[in-house]
């Protein structure tokens, strides 16, 4: 490509002078402040732990555990979301539940949110609808590495009971 | 009065002015600045350092103060390895003591008018070299700087110290030249004269507007602040000729900083805008020629502080309004048309009162 030549402005007599053009700048910047200060703010600042942000539906948060009707936790220990971790940070270790068409349940269920990429892979693998990244909240800080290990107790502190049928023929 | 007394109410009214007044407006500037660009650029600014952790009105200003004073109190002093140690020591102290030695002649309220005796109430001090000494003290911050970077033994505080040597040294020829010619007019170099001069005639700004101009460009470049940031330009030298402080000393630096930028504003204000003067109000005189104190005094004294504040507010928008020189601009402003400009406002000035004469 040819070269792009440049037409400069030549600068007008009150620009040269300066003076004028700080006056400008100096209203412009006194408005805003004054604005700011005693009227409308234009601040966009959120005062974070006080005041939240309400976060768009789809928003990957914590994880949480739903539960089925009688309160159980849904989750069968079928170890698909923990395949499908591409960050390997869930750790599932199966017990029995002695149930005939629901046969596992996790003892423990862990989540490394330290190690978590907030893909959402392992709510899109689970088959039963048990664990959801909805719960709109983003991990809380701590003061060790162990407190971001959140395990089931936590992961089912704000779940939900989900109503998708499961178990049994034809599911 | 005899000596002791002299001396007695010397020490009053340096503990009034300097402690009472400047202290405190330069400690809440520092906080004030923060706000008013927060402000003028849609930010917040400071607002979590609440006492206690309540509020009420003010908590996040005076929390923020006091958080500001604690964490400078208990930050490591840091010393430069290479460098000279003692007077790496004394150059923050070489900054200070200039700056509030500037106001031993400022007057905050009325004294005797000129050719009248009597004593000085709002003034330390009625030198009869007047501003000239404050010009004296002034020249002399310079050393603060750049004795304080050379000590430093650092790079970033060795250009920096070098740049306020430059900078000051070209200003400060300008500032002198731009107010010869209300010297002029006026027939004095004592504040006090002058301003009783103004209440007079008119009030500095109005007879001398160009000299307003110039000495607030060259007010703001000695106080090197934006657009004259050159010393400190925090892009370029880290943060200039005190990279190398820290603590205590790092406060003690902005403090005279902060403080010469209340003795620029306070400067301009007795200069050009009548000090203490209340625009069409007489000042009540006695019948030996003294000023009779009352309620109107307070209220002089009021007014002279806002007049203070205002240019204060002045200095501060235009740092936070204007991006900074480059250091050949600096100096082409300083030299090839500021000089020229007030040598010109000199002569014509002198030629109007031929005239007029
Ligand atoms: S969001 Fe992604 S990384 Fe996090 S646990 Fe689920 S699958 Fe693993
Ligand atoms: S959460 Fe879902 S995918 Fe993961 S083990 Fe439980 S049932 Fe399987």
């Amino acid at each position: 490509m040819a070269t792009v030549q440049v037409e400069r402005r030549e600068l007008t007599l009150a620009e040269k002078l300066y003076i004028p053009e700080v006056v400008r700048g100096l209203v412009v910047t006194t408005r805003q402040m004054l604005k700011n200060a005693f009227g409308k703010k234009d601040v966009a600042t959120i005062q974070y732990p006080e005041v939240k942000k309400v976060y768009p539906d789809r928003f990957r948060g914590r994880h949480r555990l739903t539960t089925r009707e009688d309160g159980t936790v849904r989750c069968v220990a079928c170890m698909l979301c923990s395949t499908a971790c591409p960050a390997k940070c869930i750790h599932i270790v199966a017990g029995d539940r002695g149930g005939a068409d629901v046969e596992k349940y996790p003892i423990s269920f862990e989540i490394d949110l330290l190690v978590c990429v907030y893909c959402g892979f392992c709510e899109e693998a689970c088959p039963c609808d048990a664990i959801r990244m909805d719960s709109g909240r983003h991990p809380l800080p701590s003061f060790s590495r162990d407190k971001q290990r959140i395990h089931k107790v936590q992961l089912l502190e704000d779940g939900v009971r989900s109503i998708a049928r499961q178990g049994g023929e034809g599911t | 009065m005899s000596m002791g007394e002299l001396i007695l109410w010397g020490l009053v009214k340096f503990v009034c002015i300097v402690l009472g007044w400047v202290m405190l407006v330069a400690t809440v500037l520092t906080l004030m600045e923060r706000k008013q660009s927060a402000a003028m650029q849609n930010r917040v600014g400071p607002n979590r350092a609440l006492i206690f952790g309540k509020k009420f009105p003010l908590s996040a200003f005076l929390g923020q103060i006091l958080a500001d004073a604690l964490k400078v109190l208990f930050k490591e002093d840091y010393e430069p390895v290479n460098g000279n140690k003692w007077l790496h020591r004394i150059a923050p102290a070489l900054g200070l003591i200039p700056a509030m030695l500037m106001w031993l002649v400022i007057p905050f309220g009325p004294g005797p008018p000129p050719g009248v005796e009597g004593h000085h109430w709002f003034q330390m001090a009625d030198l009869n070299v007047g501003i000239i000494f404050i010009f004296a003290i002034a020249s002399m911050s310079v050393y603060g700087a750049t004795i304080g970077a050379w000590a430093s033994n650092s790079a970033f505080s060795l250009l920096g110290g070098l740049r306020t040597a430059a900078q000051m040294i070209s200003y400060e020829v300008t500032l002198g030249l731009s107010l010869v010619g209300i010297f002029m007019i006026y027939g004095s170099v004592q504040l006090n004269d002058i301003i009783w001069a103004q209440g007079d005639m008119a009030w500095g700004i109005v007879t001398q507007p160009l000299a307003f101009v110039l000495f607030m460009v060259a007010a703001v470049a000695e106080t090197k602040r934006a657009p004259f940031d050159l010393p400190e330009a925090e892009s370029e030298l880290a943060a200039g000729y005190f990279t190398e402080y820290s603590s205590m000393r790092f406060a003690v630096f902005s403090l005279g900083e902060f403080i010469g930028i209340v003795a620029v504003a306070a400067i301009a204000a007795c200069v050009f805008l009548g000090g203490w003067q209340i625009p069409w109000v007489e000042t009540p005189l006695l019948a030996d020629g003294t000023v009779d104190y009352g309620w109107l005094t307070v209220a002089q004294v009021a007014i002279f502080l806002v007049k203070m504040v205002f240019i204060i507010w002045l200095q501060m928008q235009i740092r936070w309004t204007l991006p900074r020189f480059r250091y050949d601009q600096l100096m082409k402003l300083g030299w090839v048309y500021l000089l020229p400009l007030a040598i010109f406002n000199l002569v014509i000035t002198a030629l109007v009162m031929y005239v007029l004469r």
